[in-house]
């Protein structure tokens, strides 16, 4: 079978604010051979305001990317932005669900839009179709103190109708990447709960007090790191965790790594090359600590041993004790 | 919520209206408040979720438009994802800020101005340009120093384009924008 190829929809925040996203996404892709294309001239896939102003048009904004993707003879998009996930998904439901609909999209469009093309996130891809095998045997290097609270953010699984991939209430995808990298993951609740959107501008002191709730629920479940998945929500508790300790009067110190920026980092690639640097809180001390696989298989190894020898050495002790 | 007389005050033509346009039945709805107990603005709205879905029962329109909750809705879908008789209240929420739109009644203007300084933006180029979206909200809402403080560190990772990026199809995208209006004006 010849080998899938996507059409990698990139987006607006990833060429701005979540450059990182894209570099390390990219990265990721090629040292596990995901074969991807980007569409032309793509355009804003219309996002949160769109869709407050009508339904039509705002799939219309979405529509126009995936008729040039179908134009290139692809039927999968896959995109890193939930939001733009959702924005194909949903305008992709409704004009496949009902004729008039569809009818009254293209009729905004140069190109009609045939309905031909799926959306799927970058997460769900390297989940589902590479798979936490490959993934597992690429890796080079281990975290090993990194405590990671998973957050996925509100629409990257729901609603389950729309987004047709993994658990609406406890996804657990991330987490099973994140644990095949060999690093720990915290029983997080806040998965899924919304960090404040796209409000950040009009309404900042709600936004913060959302993510702060965010923050302090991964700090409480001692994680030490946050990984995402969403350029919104990396924005939100990161580029503002200041703001937020300002507003709140917290003092968070934590960083929020993009999972993809995880992967690289595990799979040996150097901070430069998965922007690292871009990121507010820094994350760096996690790439110094890294090991190789061997050296962690080897301190496991001896922990085991030493382990080992300690109950030998304590039952040999009690074992005196019981015989006088 | 003040008691109500639904005598006089329900609009029928509106909840025919909101049922048709989000393919949503509001009257299944019975006030088991799970969409309230989940939905994480419920904090800051003026009417909860499952209040809006109660007036919207009720045809309390000028309540409902009028509302803050529409605006500060986010469309997290927590709501949609938890009702468990499967009203897509999301998008119930999202057809009601439309039709405030349209009529003009926007209670949260800021979220407004920054919701059409972005879409600006996509007309003009073809795609967001971060730094132009927000000098245009800034300048618009009054607000002249909005999030300024994030500049320096967005600067200082070198996070951000200074000129925008026009894309060579952006001329399509403005042709979906006056199309868009065109079908608005013909359909009044
Ligand atoms: S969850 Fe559904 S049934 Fe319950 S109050 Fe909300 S809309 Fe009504
Ligand atoms: S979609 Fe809107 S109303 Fe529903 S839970 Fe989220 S913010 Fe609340």
């Amino acid at each position: 079978m010849a080998k899938k190829r996507y059409a990698y929809f990139q987006g607006c925040s990833l060429e701005g604010t979540a450059v990182e996203y894209d570099k390390s996404m990219r990265v990721v892709f090629d040292a596990l051979g995901v074969d991807y294309v980007e569409p032309e001239d793509w355009s804003c896939c219309g996002s949160t305001p769109a869709h407050t102003v009508d339904h039509v048009f705002a799939a219309a904004l979405a529509a126009r990317n995936l008729s040039i993707i179908e134009n290139m003879g692809l039927d999968v998009v896959t995109t890193n932005c939930p939001s733009c996930l959702m924005a194909f998904k949903k305008a992709q439901y409704s004009m496949e669900n009902d004729g008039t609909f569809k009818e009254k999209v293209n009729e905004l469009l140069d190109e009609k839009y045939n309905c031909g093309v799926y959306a799927k996130s970058s997460l769900q891809v390297l989940y589902e179709d590479v798979g936490l095998e490959a993934i597992k045997n690429r890796v080079t290097h281990i975290i090993h103190d990194m405590k990671a609270a998973p957050y996925y953010g509100c629409i990257m699984n729901r609603p389950p109708k729309i987004a047709q991939f993994d658990d609406p209430e406890n996804p657990t995808s991330m987490d099973r990447i994140i644990s095949a990298l060999g690093i720990e993951v915290c029983d997080f609740a806040f998965k899924l709960e919304c960090c404040g959107a796209a409000f950040g501008v009009p309404k900042r002191k709600m936004v913060n007090e959302l993510s702060k709730k965010v923050i302090a629920m991964a700090v409480d479940a001692g994680a030490n790191c946050i990984i995402v998945a969403c350029p919104l929500c990396q924005q939100n508790l990161d580029l503002r965790q200041e703001q937020i300790n300002q507003t709140t009067g917290s003092n968070f110190n934590i960083p929020v790594i993009y999972f993809t920026q995880l992967m690289g980092l595990a799979f040996g690639y150097t901070p430069k090359e998965l922007g690292l640097d871009k990121l507010i809180v820094s994350a760096d001390h996690f790439a110094r600590s890294r090991i190789t696989k061997q050296e962690y298989l080897e301190r496991e190894k001896a922990k085991e041993q030493e382990k080992k020898a300690k109950k030998e050495v304590k039952k040999q002790e009690t074992g005196e004790e019981e015989n006088p | 919520m003040d008691a109500i007389n639904l005598t006089e005050s329900i609009d029928w033509k509106f909840i025919e209206h909101v049922k048709e346009e989000s393919g949503q039945d509001p009257a299944l709805c019975y006030q088991c408040g799970n969409c309230t107990a989940g939905c994480p603005y419920s904090h800051y709205f003026d009417y909860p979720v499952s209040q809006v879905m109660r007036l919207l029962q009720a045809g309390q329109k000028d309540t409902i438009l009028n509302s803050k909750a529409i605006w500060l809705c986010a469309t997290c879908e927590t709501c949609t994802t938890r009702c468990p008789c499967e009203i897509d209240v999301a998008h119930i929420m999202d057809v009601l800020r439309i039709i405030a739109r349209r009529e003009n009644r926007v209670s949260e203007k800021d979220i407004k101005l920054f919701y059409d300084s972005f879409l600006d933006s996509v007309k003009k180029f073809g795609r967001i340009y971060e730094v132009g979206t927000l000098l245009s909200y800034n300048l618009r809402s009054g607000h002249l120093f909005a999030d300024s403080d994030l500049g320096p560190k967005v600067l200082a990772h070198n996070k951000i384009h200074f000129l925008p990026k026009k894309i060579k199809g952006s001329d399509k995208v403005a042709k979906i924008f006056d199309r868009f209006q065109e079908t608005l004006k013909k359909h009044g």
